[in-house]
């Protein structure tokens, strides 16, 4: 079983978002990076189903130089081997994303044959795209779906569970090979051990740079939504604020 | 002409298709076209009735007797070709998964872009909208290019629009060409709910809990307060990546978006992809040792201190009112 599983590398954003004064991109001066919680439960069934059973794991993103520390870091929890698709920083469109993945998927199967399941995250925690995945197997012509919560990889089929609209789930059977697009929650990632941090950091990166996109940038600007700004009423400090709480509940008519 | 994809169920039309349907008519008057809708399914017919209402003039109804039930690159596929063949200067569709799903495939197959959550679409030369991004945390304005613009609308960034409904629809069956292999990807088995479980999304009370409580064992005073107060818990990511609740309950960008009347938010901070979740709280009463802390600064109300003296004292005093 050959798994290759796709991440993107974005800024932590935490308390607030700040854009640069051009309002072209978030200011991540003082911002660490990260991948999308979806792309880290993707790299953590990607390691268990080759721990299963055998074969490869591969991770790939399109991005800067800088994206090699998310490529170390699924190595640090047992990816085998990385795949950069180096580019200057800027944003591709997600039909750009998807062609320079798809065209990196074809070049490395001709030489070491089918990846047997693709990987990514149902969105990317940035852009949201929502669409990546289901790009990428159209162009390499294979079935897709996204959403996953539940993967179970059987000989000839892999079985995909969906949450349905109204609750419960829907299950698909995808011959292989297959793209599937996960959601947090499928598994539960572990953390990075040191000695796999240090065997992380000594691990190659493959680099490829691909064709540059075509199509001109569609983004005009950025803007982070305007706040309601809430005047909180504070009811009290530690336990003494308890019947001011009762008195909030019965205004809001959730205790009689 | 507009083509708006809508999804049904019980002879009307989802919530968020109706949305986008008003997004559609919005659209369509501006630019003076006729607005028409695609659906599929045994009783898709029977939703021209409420389509009407929104203003559809045509509903084309896909058909296949294959089509016993979803399979998303059979319908991409087929949307394809109808976009193929009507040319629409838009299409739209909602975020759920099934239209986003079947609008990427159509535009993948169709060499179109798709453009994700959008919450205003502004014709003109060049289209442009507004779109969101980090789960609505942050907007992006953009143009809109190309001859046939495809687009998901964001949930609830319009109001379903009733019109005064006169002309009826003009039902069009639609027939694919599609291979056996187009319906590889289909439903094949159901897991159906759990019966009885008060949800997350539509609890009336949430009591959130975040890496403030300290410890799975910690919910308990929280889990008691859910469960007087007729509600349920939820949680921040740190609480489900360190594996003390499950990702069921998580809140947030990659959970669940609630919408309670009162959300009871006990040790979160209020980090952006947390309160993208909360942000349809009614009201938010947060409990925390930090004044300044974003939740704390957001919320309606707040109690500054220790959540395991602050709830033990609330879950007390609630006992008593009884
Ligand atoms: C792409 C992406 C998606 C994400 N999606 C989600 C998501 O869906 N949901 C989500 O929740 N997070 C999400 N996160 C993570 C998010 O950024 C925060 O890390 C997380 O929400 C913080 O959880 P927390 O508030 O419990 O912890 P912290 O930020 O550590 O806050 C703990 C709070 O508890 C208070 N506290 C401590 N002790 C006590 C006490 N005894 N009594 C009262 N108060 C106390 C502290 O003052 C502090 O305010 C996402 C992150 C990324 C990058
Ligand atoms: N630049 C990228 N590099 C690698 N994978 C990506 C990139 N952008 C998107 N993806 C993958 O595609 C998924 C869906 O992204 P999107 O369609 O942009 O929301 C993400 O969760 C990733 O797994």
């Amino acid at each position: 079983m050959n798994v290759l599983v796709c991440v993107k590398r974005v800024p932590a954003t935490a308390g607030k978002i700040t854009l640069t004064a051009d309002e072209q991109a978030i200011d991540t001066r003082y911002l660490g990076f990260t991948v999308s919680p979806h792309e880290e439960c993707a790299v953590e069934e990607a390691v268990r189903i080759v721990e299963a059973q055998g074969g490869s794991s591969t991770v790939l993103t399109l991005g800067p130089e800088e994206a090699t520390d998310q490529l170390r870091e699924a190595m640090a929890v047992g990816i085998e081997r990385a795949i950069l698709l180096q580019t200057d920083g800027g944003e591709w469109s997600a039909v750009d994303t998807a062609t320079a993945i798809a065209d990196a998927v074809r070049a490395r199967e001709a030489i070491e044959g089918p990846f047997d399941l693709i990987l990514l995250g149902n969105e990317a925690a940035d852009s949201g795209e929502y669409q990546v995945g289901i790009r990428v197997a159209v162009a390499l012509d294979r079935p897709v779906v996204t959403g996953i919560k539940g993967l179970e990889v059987r000989d000839d089929a892999i079985v995909a569970r969906r949450e349905a609209a109204g609750g419960g789930w829907e299950v698909y059977e995808l011959p292989r090979p297959a793209v599937v697009g996960v959601r947090e929650g499928i598994n539960l990632p572990r953390y990075p051990s040191v000695p796999g941090r240090l065997r992380a950091r000594k691990k190659e990166v493959e680099r490829i740079v691909p064709s540059r996109p075509s199509g001109a940038p569609t983004m005009i600007r950025l803007r982070v939504p305007v706040e309601q700004d809430s005047a909180v009423e504070i009811l009290g400090e530690g336990p003494a604020a308890a019947p001011r709480v009762v008195e909030v509940l019965r205004r809001l008519g959730l205790i009689a | 002409m507009i083509l708006v994809v809508v999804e049904h169920e019980g002879g009307a039309p989802e919530r968020l298709s109706v949305e986008a349907l008003a997004l559609g008519r919005e659209i369509a008057g501006t630019v003076g076209e006729p607005l028409q809708a695609v659906a599929w399914g045994p009783a898709s017919a029977g939703i021209s009735g409420p389509l009407a209402a929104s203003g559809v003039a045509v509903l084309h109804v896909i058909e296949d007797p294959r089509l016993t039930d979803h399979a998303p690159e059979a319908l991409g596929k087929a949307l394809a070709q109808l976009i193929a063949r009507d040319r629409p200067t838009a299409v739209i569709g909602t975020a759920s998964d099934r239209s986003t799903e079947i609008l990427a495939h159509a535009t993948a197959r169709t060499g179109l872009a798709l453009t994700a959550n959008c919450t205003e679409v502004r014709p003109g030369e060049p289209w442009q909208i507004t779109r969101q991004r980090w789960g609505g945390s942050l907007l992006e304005e953009a143009r809109l290019d190309g001859p046939i613009r495809c687009l998901t609308v964001a949930p609830h960034a319009m109001e379903p629009a009733v019109v005064p409904a006169g002309a009826t629809v003009v039902v069009q069956p639609f027939t694919p060409e599609l291979a056996d292999r187009d319906l590889r990807v289909r439903i094949t088995s159901r897991v159906p709910a759990e019966a009885g479980k008060i949800s997350l999304a539509d609890a009336r009370v949430v009591v959130g809990g975040g890496r403030g409580v300290g410890s799975a064992e910690g919910f308990a005073e929280l889990d008691e307060l859910a469960a007087l107060l007729g509600g349920t818990v939820g949680v921040s990511r740190v609480v489900t990546s360190a594996g003390w609740r499950p990702h069921a309950q998580q809140v947030g960008q990659t959970g669940t978006r609630i919408a309670p009347d009162l959300y009871i938010a006990c040790g979160i901070s209020g980090a952006i992809q947390h309160m993208v979740g909360a942000r349809s709280a009614k009201a938010i009463l947060a409990i925390n040792t930090d004044r300044d802390a974003p939740m704390v600064t957001r919320a309606t109300y707040a109690v500054i201190g220790d959540l395991h003296t602050v709830v033990p004292a609330i879950i007390e005093a609630v006992r008593a009112e009884r």
